[in-house]
Parts: structure tokens; C-alpha cells; sequence
């Protein structure tokens, strides 16, 4: 393959490229925009949470006809926090993490020139820039963008009269989800045809690095629920618009009945569920495969028990997909369906702390490297810990029903699936950066980012249990309304503080990002001394990946520190000596 | 403890837009052995602070918590958080501690090499065959909580109230004399019957409307649901019972009332909370506060979501009865 000698133009090159890496750029960078977007509106809510009623510049600045003397009206608070979530966990997480790296490092490292299909790739892209830009100007219609929660339960979202932002600003947000799940169906089902039929010579199944088995199992997550989530948008859009029955039923709203009968708000809950709930391992996975990677390769040695690790990514996998009613425990369902739910909920712990131990295991008597990465990663084994064992309150039927919707719910999934996502994603571009721009990025305001961040996140996410411990139910836009909430304003202005900190501290990260694109130190070959087949690569980008032939494999990629060998590194393209064992 | 915060928070910008300044200085990107040495004590003050963080919010935060509960069922609740909690704990301050104390202890040292330690069946067997047990025996205490929760069926003389929810208040209705609740339907709504009741059902005559909740004590109550709009979430944290209000349907929850208003007003935990509350009251010039039971709404259901409320009263069952008795029925307020 020669494609490299092509003469491509700025619009091939940049915009319409077909080239892995340069749509993993694309996702990259769309995804931080989206995610400055996103981390903002969590900023301007933190502040109508701790300080009711207080006048903000920013928040003046910032919501136009939304606000009145820089107070935020209620409809734009429940906006805020409803197109937060949508941006972080869709736009965000899913396309800007899976979107990047799975792009990135498929074919790097399963030893391909490219994905199957680069076409679809690119359309794949596009569509996604087209959903974030029309979730983007959402923002911008009258009555405000969509605020029925990112989890837009009818018949809230279905009715233009229960709130301003069910009019045009939740067309606008299903007319996005719709092409944003097409473009991660595209993305997605390229990810699996490339995974299974591109590999190069060597390169079994369980020879895979562990980032290609979390994007390889996250994909087929994504092509067995996302279509679920569509068809439940469609249904949505065919109650709103065409006066279908689908999610509703005897309705009398602003004076007069409507003409819905039959309906059912519950089975919006079970289709949106059924993709919500494997949605967090969407968002989770991949970046419990970047962790596995970087934390192998920082601490010199091989990830401990690398077959348990694939079998528990597929156990995860399995579960995620019938778990879903543990976010319906209290919404009317059959009870017996609660007990059901419950049980395979906590199943759910088990492969998880599988994990959690053998990556504890696997710093044990390592050697390790504290590069920005590692940093962020062993963040992802706390923040995934604490989050977690929280589940075992949430998935639990029974304890659900008090703690149900409350602050105490915000906290378990920031911590176990937002922080730890972001923390496997800041990670992935701390440790293949390198490889995207061919420069490095700074390990001093890597430090910096990371622990600001490490303190902030804490100092959100963990007083913030006890505030929904109290009772205070989330999305409200202030407690003032109830004496008994009172005594937990003080730990919302603490939270707000320790959120504000970490908004700031990622600007060191934009800062480093963006200045080490231009100014960064080049990079080397091979700057982690890693044993993937990326590394093999040259520093500069061409078409096709090698230049020559793609290398073969001969080892798992987990050769560090192997007895016998001087360098604590043996790469995978590395021909077994003589006697030694395959793996 | 606000201040300082702030003074913290102006002291790390600062540094921040220093360190950003200093941005041209992209020179150091690989750890050097120095670096894994500052990282590692880092890590080993991080581990610190996530310790004092967690026991000061354990300690500091308690007396905001809920008081025990008022409801007899509550306290399986109430027995199964405490467990759980106990294992969370429990795991949490190991885990974390080997998180932190690996990375520090094993931070990396020039002339070392780490242990080629791949694999150990023994191990994952451990670690797969301990939360196995540990989880069955917490899901099937949660699974008896929970259907000793949710199955009404040896309910004896229970009281059944129905609750309707609509943007942004609750009402609610008493089944009257024959125990049976009239038929309703949002198609009846109109003028003062405002939820829906069926005038030409004889089960609707003595049904009693009501705003404010009156519960007995020591008598299971089964809540019927409706919503008149969108989604609600019927929420009584302090009896733990929540259930979710579906238009179009009709949900249950039950329990027993436990504690009388005014017996949990002198239960100890209301009081230091009590305490606590008017404390800041004070302090901002309002009225002090005087603890009552609450249904709140707990499912975004519109701007005033966060003022959608309703007062819950339990009394004796002889002062429930006749409040009851002094009300007026829907065959008296109607006609």
C-alpha cells in the first residue's frame, strides 16, 4: 500500500480524511470541546446550588434571557444539568473516549494499515460532528434546550405544556441523539468487522492487548443497545409529533385532558434503560483498558491475570445488558422484577473486584513509572473503588427505595463511571500523545493537573454521599423550600468550592494539550519503552501505518521485566529465543 | 473552614496560571527517578488526606443524616444500610490503603526490576470466591427486606390512601368507612374536584380528601398512587419509602408508622439535627424550625420541582381516628 504518495489536499488531510489517526484527532478534540462545554454547565449549577438566589456575572454573561439579574430561572437550571449529562455521558465519554482511542489504536495495535472501512469511519465522525452541533444549538432556541433530565422520561419530555424546554429544544435533542447513535452504530460495527478480521500475523485473541478487548466488548455493547435507545427516540418523537399513545396515557395538564390512552411511561423506562444502564460500561470500559495498559507498562510488569481480566470484561459485558431495571426499582414495575434485578445488579460486584484486585496486584513489587499517565490511572482504581462499593446500596432493591434520585446516586456515578472515565481518558492522552502528534506533553503540569484534580474530585464526590444520605432529591433548584435541608447548604458551598478548583485545574491541561501540539518536546519511537505494536510505528504519520511490512507477532504484550531478557521490556514483534515458552 | 477554602482555592490559581506561564518550558516529559520518588511521597500524602477527608465527613456530617426510622418495616432498612455500610467501609479502608501504599512503596527506583508475576489461580479464586459469599449473603437479606417490603398481602385492617400527585402538589384521599377507594379518573376532573373522583361510584361517597397527610401509628397503610401529569416520585425518606406516581397507572408502597410526630421531635438524632438547623436559622435571621414529617417529590417533573411538597402527621390511632372523623367526605364536599 502506497497511499502515503497520494498528494492529498488540506480538505483530504484534515477534513475528510479517511486516515484512523487523523479521525481520532477529530474525535479527540471535538470530544474536549464538547467536554469544556459540559464542564462549564456544571460550573454555572454548582453555583445556583450553593448560592441561591446570588447574582453572577458569569451566569449573566452567559444565559441571556435565562436568567434575571444573573439568577438562573428554575427551567434553565434543570437545562443545565439535563444537557450536562447528555454532553458528558454521550458526547464526551462515549464518542470523545471510545471515538479516540478506539480509532487510534484498533489498527496500531492489532497490526492493520487502517479499520475496514475508512469511509464509514469518516461518515462515522461527521455524523457525530453533525449530532454535537445540532445538541449545540439546542442551546440557543427560545424556550431553552431540553430539560426533562439526560434521561428525558416522557411524559415530562413528551408534552410542550410540562415545561418550556419539551418544546423545540427536546426535537432538537432527539433529532441529535438519533444521529449521534447512528454515527456510534457506524463507529461501532467497524470497531468489531476490524478487530476480528485485520489482525496480523500472530496476533490471536489472546494475544490482544487488553484496550483492544474493552473497545472490541464496548463496541458489541454499543451495536446490541444503542438501536434500542433509537427506536425508544422514534416512539418519543412519533408521541410528540403525531399524537401516537405510545408512552402516555390519561394526561390533564394546564386545564384540559389530553387525548392519550393506553400508554406507558414505564416502558420508555425499560427501552431507555436497556441502553442506559450498558451505556456505563460504554463509557467505562474503554477506559478501564487504557488503565490496564498504562499501568502495565509503567509498573514493569505484566498485568496480573490477563485471561481473568478478558473473562471479567466479558462478564461485565454480559451483565450490563441485564441489569437495567436496578434504576427502576421504585417506578411502579412488578416487585418480583426488583428482586430479579437486584440479583444480577450485585452480580455485577464480582467481576469488578476481580479487577480492582489484579490491578492492585499488579503494582505490587512493580517498578513504577510515575509519568503523568500512571498517575491518572492509579486515580481510576481509587475513584473506581469508591464509586463502586457504593453500588452495593444502589443495585440493591431494597436500599434503593430511600437513597432512590438522591444526591447520594450523583455521587456513586460521578465517581465509579464520570471521574474514572475521564481520569482512563486523561490517561489515554497522556500516554499516547506522543503517537497522535508526534510531540510530547509536559510532566510537570501533568503532575499539577493530576493531583488538583485528585483533590477536587474527593472534595466534590464525597461529602456529596452525605448530602443525599440527609434525603435532598437531585435536580432540585435550590432546598430553600424545605427547613429540614437546611444544615446540608454548607457542604453544597463545600462541594461548589472543591468543584470550582477542579474546573480550573483542567485549564492547565488545555493548556498543556494544546501548547505541546506546537511547542512539545518530539517525541521518540518508543517513549514508554511499551511492548505494543504502536510503538513500531514511525513518530511522523503516514497512510498504511508501516512503511514496510506490518510486523508479526510473537508474544502476548505483556513481556515486562520477563526473567531472561536485559531490557524490562520485550515488544511483541519480537521473535521467541530459543526454549522459551510462548504466551 | 469557608475562608480558608477560598484562600485555598487563590493560592492554587495562582500557582496554576504561574505553572500555565510557564507553559514555554515543555522540556521534562518522561519520570525521571526523582520524579517517581516525589510522586510516590505524593501518593502517600494523597492516601493521608482521602483518610482524614473520609473520617471528618463520617464524623462531621452524621448529625445532618436522617434520624432512625419511622416506620416499622425502616428498620430492616435501617439493619441492611448498617451492614452494608460496615462491608463498604470495611473494603474501602483496605483497598485504598494498598492502592496508596503500593504506590508509594514500589515507586520506581533506578537498578530495579519489578517481579514477573503474571498469573496466580489461587488468588483469583480468592478474590472471586469471598465477594460471592459476601454478596449472597447481602442479597438475600435485601431480597427478604424487600418483599417484606413490597408484599401487602397479610396486611391485617390496613388503612388504604390513595396519593395524587400533579405540578407542583400532592392530595390525597382516605377510602373511607367501607375501605374501598371510588374509581377516579383525570376525565372527571373539574372545578373543585380536583382529582378526578367518580361521583357515580358508591365506593367515591365517603372518601375523604385531605392536603395534609394524617397517619396513625402502629396501623399498616397502603398508599395508592396517581399522577395527573408527568412523572412523580412519592418520597417519605424518613418512613424509606419512596414509589414513583405514573400517569396512567396506579403504584403501591406500605408501612407501619412508628414514632408519633411528636415522639420523633424528642428522638435524640432529631434533636441535635433540630439544633443544628436553627443554629444557621438563627444566624440568617429566619424563624426557627420545627421538625415534621415530609412527602416530597423526588422525579423532575417541571420548574417547581423543588417546592413540591406535603406534610405527613402521625398520631395516636384514637386522635388519628377522629381527626378523620372531623373531616368532611367527598359525598359532603361535593354535592
Amino acid at each position: 500500500m502506497s497511499a502515503h504518495h497520494h498528494k492529498q489536499t488540506f480538505v483530504t488531510k484534515y477534513i475528510f480524511s479517511t486516515d484512523h489517526k487523523m479521525i481520532s484527532k477529530q474525535y479527540l478534540v471535538t470530544g474536549i470541546f464538547m467536554g469544556i462545554v459540559g464542564v462549564l454547565m456544571s460550573m454555572m449549577f454548582r453555583l445556583q446550588i450553593a448560592w441561591p438566589d446570588h447574582s453572577f456575572t458569569l451566569i449573566e454573561a452567559f444565559l441571556g434571557p435565562h436568567q434575571e439579574d444573573g439568577v438562573m430561572t428554575p427551567d434553565m437550571y434543570l437545562a443545565l444539568v439535563t444537557i450536562h449529562g447528555t454532553i458528558m455521558v454521550f458526547f464526551v465519554l462515549t464518542a470523545g473516549l471510545s471515538g479516540t482511542f478506539s480509532n487510534l489504536l484498533i489498527p496500531l495495535q492489532i497490526g492493520a494499515r487502517d479499520m475496514a472501512s475508512g469511509f464509514l469511519n469518516m461518515v462515522s465522525y461527521w455524523l457525530f460532528f453533525l449530532s454535537s452541533l445540532l445538541m449545540l444549538i439546542s442551546l440557543f432556541v427560545e424556550a431553552g434546550p431540553a430539560a426533562a433530565g439526560w434521561t428525558i422520561y416522557p411524559p415530562l419530555s413528551a408534552l410542550p405544556q410540562a415545561m418550556p424546554g419539551s418544546g423545540m429544544g427536546m426535537t432538537l435533542w432527539l433529532i441529535s441523539m438519533a444521529i449521534f447513535i447512528a454515527s456510534s452504530l457506524l463507529g461501532s460495527l467497524n470497531y468489531i468487522v476490524t478487530v476480528l478480521n485485520l489482525r496480523t500475523v500472530g496476533m490471536k485473541m489472546t494475544r490482544l492487548p487488553l484496550t483492544i478487548w474493552t473497545f472490541f466488548v464496548t463496541a458489541i455493547i454499543g451495536v446490541v443497545s444503542f438501536p434500542v435507545l433509537l427506536s425508544a427516540a422514534l416512539l418519543l418523537i412519533f408521541d410528540r409529533s403525531f399524537g401516537t399513545s405510545f408512552f402516555l396515557s390519561d394526561i390533564f395538564i394546564n386545564g384540559e385532558v389530553l387525548h392519550y390512552q393506553g400508554g406507558s411511561p414505564v416502558l420508555f423506562e425499560h427501552l431507555f434503560w436497556f441502553l442506559g444502564h450498558p451505556e456505563v460500561y460504554i463509557v467505562l470500559l474503554p477506559a478501564l483498558g487504557i488503565t490496564s495498559e498504562v499501568i502495565s507498562t509503567n509498573s514493569r510488569k505484566p498485568i496480573f491475570g490477563y485471561r481473568a481480566m478478558i473473562a471479567s470484561i466479558i462478564a461485565i459485558a454480559f451483565l450490563s445488558t441485564v441489569v437495567w431495571g436496578h434504576h427502576m426499582f421504585v417506578s411502579g414495575m412488578n416487585p418480583f422484577l426488583g428482586s430479579v434485578f437486584t440479583f444480577t445488579t450485585l452480580l455485577i460486584a464480582i467481576p469488578s473486584a476481580v479487577k480492582s484486585f489484579n490491578y492492585l496486584t499488579t503494582l505490587w513489587k512493580g517498578n513504577l513509572q510515575m509519568n503523568p499517565a500512571m498517575l491518572f490511572s492509579i486515580g481510576l482504581v481509587s475513584t473506581f473503588i469508591t464509586g463502586g462499593l457504593t453500588g452495593l446500596v444502589l443495585g440493591d432493591s431494597a436500599l434503593d427505595i430511600n437513597v432512590h434520585d438522591t444526591y447520594f446516586v450523583v455521587a456513586h456515578f460521578h465517581l465509579v463511571m464520570g471521574v474514572s472515565a475521564i481520569y482512563g481518558m486523561f490517561a489515554g492522552v497522556y500516554h499516547w500523545f506522543p503517537k497522535m502528534y508526534g510531540r510530547m506533553m509536559s510532566k510537570t503540569l501533568g503532575y499539577w493537573h493530576f493531583w488538583i484534580t485528585a483533590v477536587a474530585a474527593y472534595g466534590v464526590f464525597f461529602p456529596m454521599h452525605f448530602v443525599g444520605l440527609a434525603g435532598l432529591p437531585r435536580r432540585y433548584y435550590n432546598n430553600t423550600a424545605f427547613p429540614l435541608f437546611d444544615d446540608v447548604q454548607d457542604i453544597n458551598i463545600v462541594i461548589t468550592l472543591f468543584a470550582i478548583l477542579g474546573g480550573l485545574a483542567q485549564i492547565i491541561f488545555l493548556a498543556n494539550f494544546f501548547m505541546s501540539i506546537y511547542r512539545g518536546k518530539k517525541a521518540t519511537q518508543n517513549p514508554w519503552k511499551s511492548n505494543t505494536l504502536e510503538w513500531t510505528t514511525p513518530v511522523e504519520h503516514i497512510h498504511g501505518n508501516w512503511p514496510g511490512k506490518i510486523p508479526e507477532v510473537h508474544r502476548w504484550p505483556y513481556d515486562y521485566s520477563k526473567p531472561g531478557w536485559d531490557e524490562d521490556f520485550v515488544p511483541q514483534n519480537t521473535p521467541l529465543k530459543e526454549g522459551e515458552e510462548p504466551s | 473552614m469557608t475562608a480558608l477554602i477560598y484562600i485555598f482555592i487563590a493560592i492554587v490559581s495562582a500557582i496554576a496560571i504561574w505553572q500555565v506561564t510557564n507553559i514555554f518550558n515543555l522540556k521534562g516529559v518522561i519520570a525521571t527517578e526523582r520524579d517517581n520518588n516525589t510522586q510516590g511521597y505524593l501518593f502517600a500524602a494523597f492516601g493521608v488526606f482521602f483518610y482524614v477527608l473520609m473520617i471528618y465527613c463520617l464524623v462531621a456530617y452524621n448529625v445532618v443524616l436522617l434520624p432512625e426510622s419511622a416506620s416499622v418495616e425502616g428498620e430492616h432498612y435501617d439493619n441492611l444500610y448498617v451492614i452494608t455500610m460496615l462491608l463498604i467501609l470495611f473494603v474501602q479502608a483496605i483497598t485504598q490503603f494498598l492502592l496508596f501504599y503500593f504506590a508509594f512503596k514500589y515507586r520506581g527506583k533506578k537498578g530495579t526490576k519489578a517481579l514477573f508475576y503474571a498469573d496466580s489461580h489461587k488468588l483469583e479464586l480468592l478474590w472471586t470466591g469471598v465477594p460471592t459469599i459476601v454478596l449472597s449473603v447481602l442479597v438475600i437479606y435485601g431480597l427478604w427486606a424487600w418483599n417484606n417490603f413490597m408484599d401487602v398481602s397479610d396486611a391485617e385492617r390496613p388503612l388504604i390512601i390513595e396519593v395524587y400527585a400533579k405540578q407542583f402538589s400532592w392530595e390525597a384521599r382516605y377510602a373511607g368507612e367501607d375501605q374501598t377507594l371510588g374509581r377516579a379518573n383525570v376525565r372527571n376532573i373539574k372545578g373543585i374536584n380536583t382529582m378526578g373522583v367518580d361521583m357515580t361510584d358508591k365506593n367515591t361517597q365517603d372518601d375523604v380528601p385531605t392536603r395534609i397527610l394524617h397517619l396513625p401509628k402502629g396501623r399498616q397503610v397502603i398508599f395508592k398512587f396517581r399522577s395527573q401529569d408527568v412523572l412523580h416520585s412519592a418520597y417519605m425518606p424518613h418512613f424509606r419509602a419512596q414509589m414513583n406516581c405514573v400517569p396512567g397507572m396506579i403504584t403501591q408502597f406500605s408501612f407501619t408508622p412508628k414514632l408519633t410526630t411528636e415522639e420523633m421531635r424528642v428522638n435524640e438524632a432529631t434533636v441535635a439535627k433540630v439544633a443544628g438547623i436553627n443554629k444557621i436559622r438563627k444566624e440568617k435571621g429566619e424563624d426557627p424550625y420545627e421538625f415534621d414529617y415530609l412527602l416530597l417529590c423526588n422525579k423532575i417533573c417541571g420548574s417547581s420541582h423543588y417546592n413540591m411538597q406535603m406534610k405527613i402527621v402521625v398520631q395516636e390511632e384514637a386522635a388519628f381516628n377522629s381527626w378523620l372523623k372531623s373531616q368532611k367526605t367527598f359525598a359532603q364536599v361535593l354535592h
